[in-house]
């Protein structure tokens, strides 16, 4: 009897573990990460001998290889952060946007025009600054579009993108978006420099990737994220129960739209420039691509997703030369094919099967 | 209007074009009972209920609901007065567990859905209703299926459930058994049964089946062509001339599914 009775509170604390364990062991991997690249494929001659072991930890991460793979890694934190954000419309409210990047490419050039030779901000106000325009336009855009659905939101979404890469690229507002060049070497300060201190820019990828993570799963698991399920699952019924969609949706499409312009701001950061790229419609394909890979609706999915895009992309190109995209159309059409809840959301699901993509695969053929 | 009536209806009309659907109905129904209305394809039934969930308004003639003339309110501003309404169709989550569809149901009464800070298990109080409902309406052993996998029945089942979590005073169920298979059917009536037999909620029931209300029903009115033919106990009913002559004799067998 006693057993039973002291057995909840142990096993809530268990559950919690239980469900939390496999993201505290990534969590660790990426921490630990420099260290490790340090030690393993660092350069040895990069470290001062008689210097202390922690300086030589530092020296190591920051030359070769170790440095090389923290900036693969970095990159894939950041997409990460834009695939998530597109997976919170996409996967839990079913928005099909066609316009993401006007948020990621927008918080680029906020944060770069910002701090550069026109404003000349200082790098904090113009971080909050950055997430205060992403705000407000999310807000506009997200009232326009959000008016109608479906196919035709990805129009709207699609026309809205296009007009901020058009402005971006328009020669009248050279001195400031720098027109088809884009902005190169504005003032990034100097203590988070990602080729001066790539171990530093990488903790600070990681804390943007673990924070926007964190909120972005608390936001589905919360009230107002059931909401935005249900709203995917059977619009129609959530509002007869009594839910104004609509707002739920907002809610939704101004986190996203958030989260993505800090992933564009990380991006320009890091490259230390921005081009009229940042606002294309092939940035938004790579977050659905990203998306549809890694499980559509599953949040760890997108990130599995930039990170093996980010890997094949440096991979491919190696061995395939220019003809890499057609090397990895091929991988995302077999990944479609076989796995059609994308990786986490075919294994969660455990409906791998063979046959089936087989069968998938031959019907190809079939269509006359 | 006495407490004991909860809705009531003034001479309701409703006109599409040339065609009367409603016309003319004065019906009283008592708080906490179970009133059905009966009749054939075209006796206006489901045009009289919209008229009552506010899904369509009336031609002339008026609503009352707990006294309060409701006629020009909209269907969920009577959702939030307490008509719940359910539908001929079934009209799920697909992809969400039983429990969840009742949860949210019952969350959608709150008001704790923009919290979107915590977690929805912090909400335990809609946890609790749900879980109750759903062993309610008799699909406890599936809380934790997706509502798809659910067969007709027990996605009708899952209907009632959605409609309970709202805790409405007054429930209009739309032919809840359409498309139900007849071994399926004794269960549903008995959920109904239940709520009824708590003596909180009334309800009225549309059905098509005559031999399905008569045990269940406290009162029975029966529309035809649009208006009131008859009302009464079921006994009354059944026993009733103009209703035999006028009405059972020909159309019997529409009646009770035989044919």
């Amino acid at each position: 009897m006693e057993s039973t009775a002291s057995l909840p509170t142990k096993s809530v604390a268990r559950q919690r573990l239980g469900e939390w364990w496999p993201y505290l062991l990534v969590l660790a991997f990426l921490v630990l990460f420099p260290a490790i690249a340090a030690l393993t494929i660092g350069d040895s001659t990069a470290a001062q001998p008689g210097a202390g072991f922690f300086e030589q930890l530092v020296q190591r991460a920051e030359s070769g290889y170790a440095k090389f793979w923290q900036g693969m890694v970095i990159q894939m934190l950041i997409l990460g952060i834009f695939a998530m954000s597109y997976d919170l419309l996409l996967g839990y409210t079913g928005i099909l946007s066609f316009g993401h990047a006007m948020f990621f490419g927008t918080g680029g050039y906020a944060i770069a025009i910002l701090i550069g030779r026109n404003f000349n901000w200082p790098f904090g106000l113009a971080l909050i600054a950055v997430v205060v325009i992403a705000l407000v336009q999310s807000l506009v855009f997200g009232v326009l579009s959000l008016r109608v659905k479906g196919v035709y939101l990805a129009m709207v979404t699609l026309a809205f993108a296009e007009m901020f890469f058009i402005l971006a690229e328009a020669g009248d507002f050279r001195a400031y978006t720098g027109a088809d060049d884009g902005l190169h070497g504005f003032p990034v300060p100097a203590y988070l420099s990602a080729t001066d201190h790539r171990t530093r820019f990488y903790y600070l990828a990681l804390i943007f990737f673990v924070a926007v993570f964190l909120m972005t799963k608390r936001l589905v698991d919360s009230p107002t994220g059931r909401v935005m399920i249900a709203s995917r699952d059977n619009e129609n019924r959530a509002m007869m129960i009594g839910f104004n969609t609509f707002w739920f949706k907002l809610i939704a499409f101004v986190a996203a739209g958030v989260f993505a312009a800090l992933a564009g701001a990380l991006f320009a950061l890091y490259n230390v420039s921005v081009t009229p790229s940042v606002l294309s419609v092939g940035r938004t394909i790579d977050a659905l691509a990203m998306t549809i890979i890694g499980g559509v609706g599953t949040l760890v999915g997108p990130v599995l997703g930039a990170a093996i895009i980010q890997l094949l992309g440096y991979w491919l190109e190696r061995w395939f030369g220019a003809n890499w995209t057609l090397v990895y159309g091929i991988i995302f059409m077999l990944i479609v094919i076989f796995l059609p809840y994308g990786i986490v959301g075919t294994l969660r699901a455990r409906s791998f099967r063979l046959r089936e993509g087989w069968r998938r695969w031959r019907k190809l053929g079939d269509r006359d | 209007m006495d407490d004991s009536t909860i809705l009531e209806t003034r001479d309701l009309r409703r006109q599409f074009g040339g065609l009367v659907a409603v016309d003319g109905v004065s019906m009283k129904v008592q708080a906490h009972t179970l009133h059905t209305i009966i009749g054939p394809n075209g006796a206006g039934k489901t045009t009289f209920f919209n008229l009552l969930s506010g899904n369509i308004r009336p031609s002339s003639g008026r609503v009352l609901f707990k006294g309060q003339d409701i006629t020009d309110q909209p269907a969920h501003r009577r959702a939030h007065l307490g008509i719940g309404r359910s539908f001929q169709i079934t009209n799920v989550f697909p992809n969400l567990t039983v429990l969840e569809n009742v949860r949210l149901a019952a969350q959608a009464v709150g008001h704790d859905s923009f919290k979107f800070w915590q977690h929805h298990r912090h909400f335990q109080q809609y946890e609790a209703r749900a879980a109750a409902i759903v062993a309610q309406v008799g699909l406890a052993a599936q809380a934790g299926l997706p509502a798809r996998l659910l067969p007709h029945g027990g996605k009708r089942k899952l209907e009632l459930g959605i409609l309970l979590a709202a805790d409405p005073d007054l429930l209009l169920l739309d032919e809840p058994t359409a498309g139900m298979a007849r071994e399926e059917i004794p269960m549903l009536m008995e959920v109904i049964q239940s709520v009824r037999a708590a003596g909180d909620k009334t309800i009225i029931l549309v059905e098509h089946k005559m031999d399905l209300v008569m045990n269940v029903s406290d009162r029975i009115s029966v529309m035809h062509q649009g208006r009131l033919l008859a009302e009464g106990a079921p006994l009354e009913i059944a026993a009733n001339k103009t209703v035999q002559a006028a009405y059972l004799g020909d159309l019997y067998g529409d009646l009770t599914g035989r044919k």
